[in-house]
C-alpha cells in the first residue's frame, strides 16, 4: 500500500477489485412486445439516471428486436427518459420472446461492455431473463426490488426488497461480482418526465445466432380477452375493496363508484381468494404495484401486504368503521363509517360534481 | 416412460409468521413448515403427465433435515421417489447457489434414469424470487420454458412438447423439445387429494438423504454462503409513516355530508385529483 492511501484505522480506503473496477455504467433493459414498450422500462430509466449521478457514470438503455420493429423509437425514448446512450440488436430472431435468443444478446453484450449495474423490470419476460442471465454470468441478481440506492464509497448497488411476507424489508449487495442486477417491479419507481430535447448515440452489435441454434418455436399468440382490459397499474384512479364488505353482491359499491369515476377496480387478497374479483385485480405485494393520483379503499384493513401495494398513491381515502384500523395510519383521508352507506354516498357526490361540470358547458 | 424431477421447498406458512415488535426478528417458532404452496402447481401437473403417459417422478427438495416432510407429503400425492439433499454446507445459499447445489443432484439423478422434464413452482413464498428455476435451467442446458399456465400436448416418440406460457397481455404458445424445464403458473391446476394406499407409502416410504459428496458437488466455494453472489446487508422493519389521515366528520354525521365535506377538502388541497376526474368524457 502507498503512503498516501494509508487513513486512519477502520477508515481505509476502499480499492475495488482491478477486475470489478473495469465494469462501468448502469444499463437498463427496454421491455418491449408487439410494438409497446413497457413503462416500467422508463421507470427504471428515471431511478437509474439517479443511480448514475451518484456514480458519476453513464446510463445506457439496451434495446432488442427485429427489424420493422419500433427499435430505434424505442432508443429515443430511452433518451428522452435519461439515458445517455443506447446499444442495440436488431435480429429477425428477437421477434418474439424467447430465452434463448434473448439471453444469448443480452449476456454477450455485457461480457462486451460491461455494465456495473443491469436493471430489468420484474415482469414475466424481465424475471425469464434476468435469472437466465444472472446464472450464465454467474452474477448476483435481487428480484423485486422497492428501493434502489447507491454505497458510493464501494460502488455497491443497495437493493432493498420486502422480505417474509413483507413484513421486513433486507437491502442486498452484490460485493464481489459484476454486473450487480436487479429487477424492479412496474410502478414501484416514479415515472421521470419525458425531455424530448435529450438525445444520444446508438452502439449496434450483432447476434451471433441462427434460427436452427433456437430450439424453442413461437407457434402463436393469444391475445388476453377480457383481462386485457384491466390497465390497474397504470390507472390514474382506483377504487379498491376488501372484506369489511361482507357480501360479494356489496363489491357491486365499487364498481358503481368506479363506474362515475371512470376508476379501475382493485381488491384485496382475501377477495380474489374467495373468488369475488378477478385475479388480475388483486394490489399488494403479491398482487399489483399502483400509483395512482386517486386511491379509494373501502372495507380494508391496510395490512402490510396490502400497504406496499398502494401507499405510492397521491391521495388515499380510507373508509373503514373500526377508527383504529391501521389503514387510518397512512391514508390521507379517512371516514370512519360503514361502507355500505358511505359508498353510495360517495358514488352520488362525484355523480353531483361531474353533472355540474357537465351543465357548465354550453352544448 | 417419461422421468420427471420435481423441485420443492418447504417453507414456513408466512401466513402465520409474526415479527417481534421490538427486536425486528421473525419469530419462527410454532409456524408450522408447509410445501411452498406455487410447487403444488408443479406437483400436480407432473402427476397428470404421469397419469396420461405413465412415468417416474422424483421430488427433490434441498433444505434441513425437517424438510423431509415436505417429501414424503409429496409422495402421499403420488410422487414415486424422494431426495433430500441436506449438508451444512449449504447453508446462506442464494438463487446462484441453491440452483447449482440443485442442478449438481439432478445430475446425479440422470445418472440412474435419464431426466425428460423438471418441474418448479413459479416462485417461494419465502424466497419469492422466481430465479431458482431458471438458474436450474441453464446450469443443466435445459430449454426454459416459465410461468407456463398449461401443457398443450406431449409426444414422447418425437420428445416435443407444446405448452402455453403467460406473458403481457396475452398467452405464448411454445413448442420444444424435451429435456426442458418448466416453471409452473399458480392457478393453472388443482392439487389431488392423497389417496389412502399413496399415504401408506408414504409413511413407510425412505427418502434418500445426499449430502454435498452424494449431491456430486466437490467444489465447497460453489455453494452455501461461500458460492452466493449477493448478501443480505441489512433487514429492518419498514418506517411507520408519521402523518395519520385526517379523519372527515361533519355535524350530523350523515353519509351525504360526508361525501360533501371529504369532495370539497380533497379538490381544495389537491386540485390535480379534481383535474383527473374532469378529464373524462362529459
Ligand atoms: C405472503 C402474503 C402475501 C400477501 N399478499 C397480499 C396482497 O398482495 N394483497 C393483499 O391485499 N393482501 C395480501 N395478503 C393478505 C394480507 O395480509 C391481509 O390479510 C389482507 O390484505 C386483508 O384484507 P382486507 O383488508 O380485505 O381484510 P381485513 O384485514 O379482514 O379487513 C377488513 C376491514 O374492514 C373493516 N370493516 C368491517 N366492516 C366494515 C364496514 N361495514 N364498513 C367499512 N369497513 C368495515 C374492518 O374494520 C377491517 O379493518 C398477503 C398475506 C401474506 C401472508
Ligand atoms: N431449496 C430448494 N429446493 C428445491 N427446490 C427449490 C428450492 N428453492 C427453490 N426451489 C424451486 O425453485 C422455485 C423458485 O424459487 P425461488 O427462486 O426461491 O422463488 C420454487 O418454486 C421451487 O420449485
Amino acid at each position: 500500500m502507498s503512503e498516501e492511501t494509508k487513513k486512519p484505522a477502520g477508515k481505509k480506503k476502499f480499492e475495488l477489485d482491478p477486475a470489478l473496477a473495469e465494469y462501468r455504467g448502469i444499463w437498463v433493459f427496454i421491455e418491449h412486445e408487439r410494438g409497446v414498450a413497457h413503462g416500467v422500462s422508463w421507470e427504471l430509466l428515471g431511478e437509474g439516471r439517479k443511480l448514475a449521478d451518484k456514480l458519476g457514470v453513464q446510463l445506457a438503455g439496451v434495446v432488442m428486436g427485429a427489424p420493422g420493429e419500433d427499435t430505434r423509437r424505442y432508443c429515443q425514448e430511452a433518451f428522452y427518459y435519461g439515458a445517455d446512450h443506447c446499444y442495440l440488436i436488431e435480429d429477425p430472431l428477437l421477434k418474439d420472446y424467447r430465452n434463448q435468443p434473448y439471453t444469448k444478446g443480452l449476456t454477450d453484450l455485457v461480457n462486451a461492455y460491461k455494465p456495473e449495474i443491469l436493471l430489468l423490470g420484474a415482469t414475466t419476460l424481465g424475471r425469464d431473463l434476468a435469472g437466465s442471465v444472472a446464472t450464465t454470468l454467474k452474477t448476483g441478481l435481487t428480484a423485486d426490488c422497492t428501493e434502489l440506492n447507491i454505497d458510493v464509497d464501494i460502488r455497491s448497488l443497495l437493493a432493498t426488497r420486502p422480505t417474509f411476507g413483507g413484513s421486513l424489508l433486507c437491502t442486498i449487495q452484490t460485493l464481489n461480482y459484476r454486473p450487480q442486477m436487479a429487477t424492479v417491479r412496474p410502478r414501484v419507481m416514479a415515472m421521470p418526465p419525458r425531455d424530448t430535447t435529450r438525445s444520444g448515440g446508438i452502439a449496434e452489435q450483432k447476434l451471433s445466432m441462427i434460427e436452427t441454434d433456437i430450439i424453442t418455436k413461437v407457434l402463436e399468440f393469444i391475445p388476453d380477452q377480457n383481462t386485457n382490459k384491466i390497465n390497474l397499474e397504470y390507472a390514474d384512479i382506483i377504487v379498491s375493496g376488501g372484506k369489511g364488505l361482507k357480501k360479494q353482491e356489496n363489491f357491486q359499491l365499487i364498481r358503481d363508484l368506479a363506474t362515475v369515476l371512470g376508476a379501475e377496480v382493485g381488491a384485496t387478497r382475501p377477495l380474489i381468494q374467495s373468488g369475488w374479483v378477478e385475479a388480475g385485480r388483486q394490489v399488494g405485494q403479491t398482487g399489483k404495484t399502483v400509483r395512482p393520483k386517486l386511491y379509494i379503499a373501502a372495507g380494508i384493513s391496510g395490512a402490510i401486504q396490502h400497504r406496499v401495494g398502494m401507499d405510492a398513491s397521491d391521495v388515499i381515502v380510507a373508509i373503514n368503521s373500526d377508527p383504529n384500523a391501521p389503514i387510518f395510519d397512512f391514508a390521507t383521508y379517512g371516514i370512519v363509517g360503514n361502507a355500505m352507506t358511505i359508498l353510495p354516498a360517495l358514488t352520488q357526490a362525484f355523480r353531483d360534481e361531474l353533472a355540474a361540470r357537465a351543465a357548465a358547458v354550453p352544448a | 416412460m417419461i422421468h420427471i424431477v420435481v423441485c420443492i421447498k418447504q417453507v414456513p406458512d408466512s401466513a402465520q409468521i409474526r415479527v417481534h415488535p421490538v427486536t425486528n426478528t421473525i419469530m419462527r417458532q410454532g409456524v408450522p413448515a408447509i410445501i411452498n404452496p406455487y410447487d403444488l402447481f408443479a406437483l400436480e401437473e407432473a402427476l397428470r403427465i404421469k397419469d396420461k403417459f405413465g412415468g417416474f417422478i422424483t421430488v427433490i427438495t434441498m433444505g434441513p433435515p425437517q424438510a423431509e416432510n415436505a417429501l414424503r407429503k409429496a409422495v402421499s400425492f403420488g410422487a414415486d421417489d424422494a431426495i433430500l439433499v441436506t449438508d451444512r454446507a449449504f447453508a446462506g445459499a442464494d438463487t446462484l447457489a441453491t440452483s447449482f447445489a440443485l442442478a449438481s443432484a439432478i445430475r446425479q439423478i440422470e445418472k440412474d434414469m435419464p431426466v425428460d422434464i423438471v418441474f418448479c413452482g413459479k416462485q417461494t413464498i419465502d424466497g419469492d424470487t422466481a430465479q431458482v428455476g431458471p438458474g436450474v435451467a441453464k446450469r443443466l442446458g435445459l430449454e426454459l420454458l416459465t410461468y407456463i399456465s398449461s401443457i398443450q400436448s406431449v409426444d414422447i416418440d418425437r420428445r416435443e412438447i407444446v405448452v402455453q406460457r403467460r406473458s403481457e397481455g396475452g398467452v405464448q404458445v411454445l413448442k420444444t423439445r424435451v429435456p426442458c424445464l418448466i416453471t409452473m403458473l399458480e392457478g393453472s391446476n388443482e392439487m389431488r387429494f392423497a389417496t389412502m394406499p399413496n399415504m401408506i407409502r408414504a409413511a413407510r416410504t425412505t427418502v434418500k438423504r445426499w449430502d454435498r459428496v452424494a449431491a456430486g458437488i466437490e467444489d465447497v466455494t460453489k455453494i452455501g454462503l461461500k458460492g452466493s453472489p449477493t448478501v443480505v446487508s441489512k433487514v429492518f422493519a419498514p418506517s411507520p409513516k408519521t402523518v395519520k389521515a385526517e379523519i372527515i366528520t361533519t355535524n350530523r354525521g350523515a353519509p351525504d355530508e360526508i361525501a360533501a365535506a371529504l369532495l370539497m377538502k380533497m379538490f381544495g388541497r389537491y386540485p390535480h385529483v379534481r383535474e383527473e376526474l374532469h378529464k373524462q368524457p362529459v
